[in-house]
């Protein structure tokens, strides 16, 4: 009577085992060829250095590679230049989406338009954001040229100075309108009579949103801080479209200097380098976040 | 008085966010002549619509938006599915290993796409994929983050929900497509958006595994589109305004679900 049952429960779980792994699958398969083996490559890849032409063989040279690409002055500008766009788009951003939503946050007959012309960034994708600055800001015909009176002059892409301040200022507004609708979930959190309390004109206006919203608010800037820092780690599209990581590699990304070493030098072996310095930034900033994560889970206890 | 005031930031800020946007569809309505015109002109009186057919059939943005809309298709369903499929196996089976392979399906989201890209590359030139859909397509059929929110939602569920169906004998199979899919439709129409924009707006990956023109997505033709030629500018200007419309078009049927595909994409690392 017994064994037939246990036999039967055994064969049941047998099987759910195995449509587990069957509903798995599929997904494991994709991770384990285009994110785990890549990865583990990256790795190994950085061990050897690449042949100067093709069909040689690669040379083993242990961390050395990895000293030498990143003590060498070019991933210094590298880092530096993505530092620089990464600190000058994110916070930006974030500001600005903020005050957007807070403005929009308003009970005022119309504001589903305000709301929707906020959000409407969100539809251009980075390239189409890349080729309206293009066009706006080419030295003849484009109408940022015009009216910031450098009719005649390089366009501010060509210009060293400005190459980087215009690609961020193309990636801050490509953002607002995501950054707009993250901090407008946020502040859907905030209870109405405290904003309102903040918003009352006159003194205290200011420090009741510091002190009272801002607190209330916090989650959703640290997360929109890591998340989009994370993201502006690994710009791309734009650095492609405006500038080519130039001009004299002012604007020579992370992403784009590993695009550039496969592509153009053909050495995979630094990109791969690069490639596992900013998977450790990547690394940093998502345990920053779990931290924080769990720090706000303790306070809600 | 401050109610004037309110509508006065808000139309500033508007116009703001607004106004590259505007200019593009003006300047795509223009002759490259009154583009070039000194002071601009800020409003069409006479709209060239021909730039939008020049721009569809010789610039090809008709073939680059279609090839856009099957890759993307193709990804979001894919994506959907396998995460569907990953996340019942996490929430209601029990099979070794479980929690092993669900840690896996997390750390994949600490490897970002661009850390692997070349690698990558090389991957589908040996596997003879360059220049194919595959290669636009099969590299993403899997979201560590699709196969975690939609576990959450089906945690989510009541347990007695799931004992109830075991009781009335119905198998996996009708009880994932009958009770647990249709409960966690919000989570899967959040996913579905978040990856439909992750997809259509790919830049990177396309550029590195297609060179050719029929296989080419709407961002790389952007590309190709940019063309610093004074003379086709305006052309320039609609291909831009092509390529960007399916998604607002989106934007605007489906506000809601967009924010919450985006808020909940964004918890993602």
């Amino acid at each position: 009577m017994t064994a037939p049952r246990r036999r039967s429960r055994r064969a049941r779980r047998v099987r759910e085992a195995l449509l587990g792994y069957a509903l798995v699958a599929p997904a494991l398969v994709v991770f384990g060829v285009f994110v785990f083996y890549p990865f583990a490559k990256n790795i190994w890849l950085g061990l050897y250095r690449t042949p100067p032409f093709p069909g040689l063989p690669k040379r083993y040279a242990a961390f050395d590679q990895y000293e030498r690409v990143l003590t060498s002055p070019e991933f210094r500008n590298s880092l530096r230049t993505t530092v620089v766009f990464v600190v000058a788009t994110v916070p930006t951003g974030i500001i600005l989406g903020l005050l957007m939503a807070m403005l929009a946050h308003q009970r005022l007959r119309g504001i589903t338009i305000y709301r929707t012309i906020f959000s409407s960034t969100v539809a251009t994708s980075i390239a189409v954001a890349s080729v309206i600055f293009f066009t706006l800001l080419n030295p003849q015909v484009g109408l940022l040229t015009y009216w910031l009176g450098r009719q005649g002059e390089p366009s501010l892409l060509d210009d060293p100075r400005w190459a980087l301040w215009a690609v961020s200022g193309v990636t801050i507004w490509q953002n607002l309108g995501l950054s707009f609708i993250l901090m407008s979930a946020g502040l859907q959190g905030v209870p109405d009579d405290l904003l309102e309390a903040a918003e009352v004109d006159g003194a205290g206006a200011w420090s009741r949103l510091r002190n009272v919203v801002m607190p209330l608010l916090s989650p959703t800037i640290f997360f929109a801080t890591i998340v989009g820092s994370i993201l502006a780690f690994q710009a791309f599209g734009q650095i492609d479209l405006l500038t080519q990581g130039g001009p004299l590699k002012k604007t020579n990304v992370l992403v784009y200097a590993m695009y550039d070493a496969v592509f153009r030098q053909n050495n995979e072996g630094k990109a791969a380098v690069l490639s596992v310095a900013l998977f450790a930034i990547t690394l940093v900033l998502t345990l920053i976040q779990l931290r924080l994560l769990e720090r706000r889970v303790t306070y809600e206890r | 008085m401050r109610t004037v005031l309110r509508y006065l930031v808000l139309t500033a800020l508007a116009a703001v966010v607004l106004f590259p946007i505007y200019i593009t569809v003006v300047n795509s309505l223009l002759t490259p002549g009154q583009i070039a015109g000194r002071p601009p002109t800020l409003f069409p009186t006479h709209p060239q619509w021909h730039t939008y057919s020049t721009a569809w059939s010789q610039g090809h943005l008709g073939r680059y938006l279609l090839n856009s809309f099957l890759v993307t298709i193709v990804i979001v369903v894919g994506q959907v599915v396998t995460s569907i499929a990953a996340a019942y196996a996490f929430a209601f089976l029990e099979f070794p290993f479980r929690r092993t392979i669900f840690v896996l399906f997390l750390a994949t989201m600490m490897v970002p796409f661009e850390i692997t890209f070349f690698t990558n590359q090389a991957t589908v030139v040996q596997l003879g994929w360059y220049d194919t859909y595959l290669a636009l397509t099969v590299p993403f059929l899997a979201t560590g983050f699709g196969a975690f929110l939609i576990r959450q939602s089906f945690l989510a569920m009541p347990g007695p929900l799931r004992d109830a169906a075991e009781l009335d004998g119905a198998g996996h199979w009708r009880f994932m497509t009958k009770v647990a899919v249709p409960l966690a439709r919000p989570s899967i129409a959040a996913l579905a958006v978040f990856s439909f924009f992750g997809a259509f707006n790919q830049y990177l990956w396309p550029l590195i595994v297609t060179k050719d023109e029929r296989l080419r997505t709407v961002q790389i033709g952007l590309r190709y589109l940019r063309s610093t030629q004074v003379d086709q500018i305006n052309v320039t200007f609609a291909g831009t305004v092509l390529a960007a419309l399916p998604l607002f078009v989106l934007l605007l049927l489906f506000q809601k679900h967009l924010v919450r595909g985006l808020t909940a994409g964004a918890v993602k690392g």
